[in-house]
């Protein structure tokens, strides 16, 4: 079987860096992972931010035309499983890890949608 | 102004494996909350999803019977969101490369083909359930519909009306149903729909703004929501607003959508490749063994049910629309070849039948309160002038869950039919003799008094007189 070779990811996957990195994208970034960031932190990692960015922006100088797209650390392709029920129920074992159950439910704070 | 609706549909089709997506738990529905449940759905640290391989097939099966490319090399993505139904912070689905792309479903309508495009179908897994308000200031979470592996079915936006959109989805799921990969249960959520939709001045080509409806939970509710946002965009570009694309909720009990707390930076999902799962090459081989396996598909066999027993196309359709119903129709066929009576009886009584037992909920009934070969000889009695068809109707009702033939029952309770004159005279001239004052009405010029004269005389005879020779010798007595 051959290797997975055709694919590859468009934008925004595959642009140029170059420009500069804002204080409030940072922001942006931060909020969508649920960071809460400090004036200091938040000065910092922009400054980190924009290393990494600019390290993608040398790696985009290279031509690589010719060079097979990487897509995964292994060079290999599908791992499958048969379609089998394999795992007994283990609820009591699950939940001894929740912070808070009722039941068999796990309890969260309310949900407001 | 008048406006024109742009609509497009996304369908989430749970499919029927046995077990979850990316693990060996179980996908069987109504267990205890989190019964069906182990680290990797839960979401533990350090856990590897592993891909079933029935997901792929089911979803190269969808691709195949909606005329899409099977993508070659396709690769599973993280989406990442924050949600408690999600335990790992983001869901593992397809984004650039998803497995089916650029495929089209057809169907009839108003006697014209409508064809609709495929964008793509993808696999994912679905999320767990929320309970909210049970307790206060707390949600409960049920993981156990978490990893139940799911297609979405995304079409262009090529549907301009209300009814193409229903249409295109009756057609959908008929399909999925006869690939026997999504029972197709709008209600128990196993077939969801989300709805796109924008409306234009007639004529133009621009789209205008496109707002996305979510909980469509039956036909009716994809119907009724499509009816209401037609009218309120239209409302509201007509008295001078402007729109703004959002996803808006639809309200079953007051009949309206309504707009969704907009979730901060909604749609930023920063997909990226799951590092966790090795690409999904699909060898021709394997397609091949697919399609070779797919079963004749309901517009093929709907034609075919045309061509070749001759019956009209809404028979064909009623009787197509369902894998099991169609299979129930032609064994009956074999045994017994009048098409069109057993057509009548299918989708007049039978159908009645399965819709008061629910058996329609089934996704294919393997037992049927009368199997087809039974049927065959019912509407076989009738044709060889044994019963008529006023008596196969009380036989019919007592074939049900019973092991007696057709015939049984009527040599039992003697209900064969009676065609010689000798008798049918002799129950009308008693008839006769007694309602004269109708007969008289009759002679008048009062025509309606036939039908009560005859309802007479088939009393007499227990309803077993032939209906026809009754007509015949009643006309020539009473000339």
């Amino acid at each position: 079987m051959s290797g997975p070779g055709e694919w590859h990811w468009q934008r925004p996957y595959v642009k140029n860096f170059s420009m500069k990195l804002t204080r409030a994208s940072v922001q942006r970034v931060a909020t969508l992972a649920r960071l809460r960031l400090t004036d200091d932190e938040e000065s910092a990692l922009t400054g980190q931010l924009e290393q990494i960015l600019g390290y993608m922006d040398k790696l985009n100088e290279l031509d690589t035309a010719n060079v097979e797209l990487f897509s995964h650390a292994m060079d290999s392709a599908n791992a499958l499983r048969e379609d089998r029920v394999a795992n007994q129920p283990n609820t009591e074992a699950l939940l001894a890890n929740a912070p808070e159950r009722d039941e068999t439910f796990f309890r969260v704070p309310k949900i407001i949608e | 102004m008048n406006y024109e609706p742009v609509i497009g549909l996304e369908v989430h089709a749970q499919l029927l494996t046995a077990s979850k997506i990316f693990c060996g738990c179980s996908t069987q529905f109504g267990r205890e909350p989190n019964a069906n449940t182990c680290p990797v759905c839960c979401g533990f640290p350090g856990v590897l999803p592993v891909l079933n391989k029935k997901v792929v097939e089911f979803a190269i099966k969808a691709g195949l019977a909606t005329h899409c490319e099977i993508t070659r090399s396709s690769v599973l993505a993280r989406k990442n969101y924050f949600y408690p139904d999600l335990p790992k912070g983001y869901q593992i689905s397809q984004y650039e490369l998803p497995i089916c792309q650029n495929g089209y479903v057809e169907f009839d309508l108003n006697g014209a083909t409508k064809r609709v495009r495929l964008t793509r179908i993808h696999m994912e897994e679905d999320a767990g359930k929320n309970i909210h308000d049970a307790h206060g200031d707390s949600s409960l979470v049920d993981l156990n519909r978490a990893g139940v592996p799911l297609l979405e079915i995304v079409s262009e936006p090529d549907m301009g009306a209300t009814e193409e959109a229903g249409a295109y989805l009756r057609t959908l799921r008929a399909i999925l149903q006869y690939l026997a990969i999504c029972d197709g249960n709008m209600e128990e959520g196993s077939f969801r729909c989300d709805a796109n939709i924008s409306v234009r001045p007639v004529g133009t080509e621009a789209l205008g703004t496109k707002i996305e409806i979510k909980n469509l939970n039956s036909f009716r509710a994809v119907e009724r929501a499509i009816e209401f946002e037609i009218q309120r965009q239209s409302e509201t570009l007509d008295d001078g607003g402007s729109l703004v694309q959002e996803t808006r909720l639809w309200d079953e009990h007051r009949e309206e959508t309504r707009s969704m707390r907009s979730k901060e930076s909604a749609h930023d999902y920063r997909y990226f490749p799951d590092p966790d799962l090795l690409p999904l090459v699909v060898p021709e081989s394997w397609i091949d063994e697919v399609r070779a396996g797919l079963p004749e598909l309901p517009a093929a066999r709907r034609q075919r049910f045309g061509a070749e027993y001759g019956l009209p196309s809404y028979d064909a359709e009623l009787l197509t629309s369902r894998k099991d119903v169609a299979d129930y129709f032609e064994n009956a066929v074999k045994i017994h070849a009048n098409p069109k009576a057993l057509s009548n009886w299918i989708v007049g009584d039978l159908f009645r039948v399965l819709k008061d037992r629910k058996l329609d909920e089934q996704l294919y009934i393997k037992t049927w309160p009368l199997p087809a070969p039974r049927l065959a000889e019912l509407v076989q009695l009738i044709d060889q002038g044994k019963i008529n068809g006023k008596i196969a109707k009380s036989i019919f009702e007592e074939l049900l869950d019973s092991d007696k033939t057709a015939q049984q029952i009527v040599s039992e309770k003697g209900l064969e039919q009676v065609s010689d004159s000798g008798s049918i005279e002799a129950a009308i001239d008693k008839v006769l003799a007694a309602n004269g004052k109708q007969v008289e009405q009759f002679r008048a010029g009062n025509d309606k008094v036939f039908g009560f004269i005859v309802g007479q005389v088939m009393k007499a005879t227990q309803g077993k007189a032939n209906p026809q020779k009754v007509n015949e010798i009643l006309r020539d007595k009473l000339k």
